[in-house]
């Protein structure tokens, strides 16, 4: 019984890594922005660096998107919306959290209301530093899960 | 006739596929002409084939609000009723598929459809937003159906005019009698404001910038598809893309609807292939001028403007067209 139960949650996770190799190929981004880390985000939409080179493109909707972008400190309001928007995306779904903020509250980790980490409240995949992070840092931070995901498809199969 | 008949189902589902994969393979290349237009590095060409891969394995949600039958029907509806306008359209040097049953006036009724199946999917996904779309995707519909009557009804008045006892109204009879030869200068300038008129009709016809006020990204968070998600938003994707070629074909099989093989003087397997490669040409074309150049140069209009654009100008610019066409060949 014990075998076949974790027969299935092999197959399961397999088929996660599989739907997840194939959602990297085109990452459709939601934004969920309180503070600077946004303004950081924009400049990836323009030409410079053009983030739809990788497939990655801005939706409108959550039910649309592939990742969930947090940028910044979310205070305890914000954050029933956070896990709101988080709860409405289809799976699999990846949340990526932007900026020293997320991680430790950042200048704001004094503050009566300031989340300190976001990970108590919705689970991130990555968080990427920075006080608010470049945009080279995005990039490096999807590429890392990129490779993550490969390797762990290849440790799926090993084991 | 039997064998005709089997062989027409048989040929049903070939032209569906190269429809779908033709439609993605444009998506993909106005993509990329919209990213270099703004000096951006645009996708991999391959990229919509992607996003509706990635669409398929996705989680497919359907809202606790939703009217679900009618939420799970639309998409499927939306894309089926696409596809079968491909079936009566000239495709290449081949005619439409199912020609001996359906002319002009049926496309025509069969271009709402696709529209109308995102309205309801809209109004059925229970959602505010969804439901403001619906209601904006219906006022654009509105407003270009009756250019687009305009327009197709001149051109079968002036055949049907010249030719009397033909139906105006078949394509192949629109094929056989290409409208720029039977019209003198006055009547020239007409069918150019006409095919004019036709071009700017695409982009309300697609919900693509500037009349994408019925997906709105900014104000009404994607409109109409803003409740769908995996396999329901792959086929409304599809069906999206698909319309492309459906409509640039429609303005190909009205406006331009030569054929290179017979300038040529090919025969045979060769004859098919090259009127295959110029139909491919002048659609990119069509889709070029009509839709991507449009998108990538002008921001999105409001409602009322849509609805002014539409029923003021283009239909006083069509009018006019059919005023001199019918001047033209009166005297």
């Amino acid at each position: 019984m014990n075998d076949m139960f974790k027969k299935q949650e092999f197959s399961d996770k397999q088929k996660k890594v599989k739907k997840l190799k194939t959602q990297m190929k085109s990452l459709w981004v939601f934004n969920w922005f309180n503070s600077c880390g946004f303004i950081e985000l924009i400049p990836l939409v323009g030409s410079r660096w053009d983030m739809e080179r990788f497939g990655m493109i801005l939706t409108s909707t959550p039910r649309h998107a592939d990742v969930l972008f947090i940028t910044g400190y979310q205070t305890i309001k914000s954050i029933k919306r956070a896990k709101r928007i988080y709860e409405q995306m289809p799976e699999p779904r990846i949340v990526i959290a932007l900026g020293s903020c997320s991680m430790t509250g950042g200048m704001y980790w004094d503050s009566y209301n300031t989340i300190k980490k976001l990970d108590n409240y919705i689970p991130v995949d990555l968080y990427i530093p920075g006080c608010p992070p470049r945009p080279e840092a995005i990039f490096e931070g999807v590429q890392k899960m990129m490779e993550y995901i490969k390797n762990n498809k290849k440790m799926v199969s090993k084991s | 006739m039997v064998e005709i008949l089997w062989f027409k189902i048989l040929l049903i589902p070939i032209v569906a596929i190269f429809g779908v994969c033709l439609g993605l393979f444009y998506k993909g290349i106005d993509r990329i002409l919209v990213a270099r237009m703004q000096s951006r590095m645009g996708p991999p060409i391959t990229q919509p084939y992607r996003d509706f891969k990635k669409l398929m394995v996705k989680d497919n949600i359907i809202p606790v609000n939703s009217v679900k039958w009618l939420f799970n029907l639309m998409p499927i509806i939306a894309l089926s009723t696409t596809l079968i306008i491909l079936l009566y359209i000239p495709l290449g040097g081949v005619g439409p598929i199912l020609g001996g049953h359906g002319d002009l006036i049926l496309v025509l009724y069969l271009l709402i459809f696709p529209a109308l199946a995102s309205i309801l999917g809209g109004f059925s996904s229970g959602s505010p937003y969804a439901i403001i779309g619906a209601q904006r995707e219906m006022i654009v519909l509105m407003s270009y159906e009756f250019p687009l009557a305009v327009i197709s009804i001149s051109i079968a008045w002036l055949i049907s005019s010249l030719n009397p006892g033909l139906n105006a109204f078949s394509f192949s009879v629109i094929g056989n009698n290409v409208i720029w030869g039977l019209v003198g200068p006055m009547g020239f300038v007409g069918l150019i404001l006409l095919f004019l008129t036709l071009l700017f009709i695409v982009q309300g016809e697609l919900g693509r910038a500037p009349f994408d006020v019925s997906e709105a990204d900014t104000e009404i968070a994607g409109g109409v598809l803003a409740e769908y998600s995996g396999r329901n938003l792959a086929l409304f994707y599809l069906a999206n893309v698909t319309k492309m070629v459906v409509i640039g074909s429609l303005i190909i099989a009205l406006f331009l609807p030569w054929n290179i093989s017979n300038f040529l003087n090919l025969t045979g397997v060769l004859a098919y292939t090259s009127d295959l490669l110029f139909f491919l040409i002048k659609l990119f074309f069509v889709i070029f001028i009509g839709s991507t150049l449009i998108k990538a140069a002008a921001a999105r209009f409001k409602i009322d403007q849509v609805v002014s654009v539409y029923w003021i100008y283009a239909v006083l610019i069509s009018l006019f067209g059919l005023f001199l066409v019918s001047f033209d060949v009166i005297l």
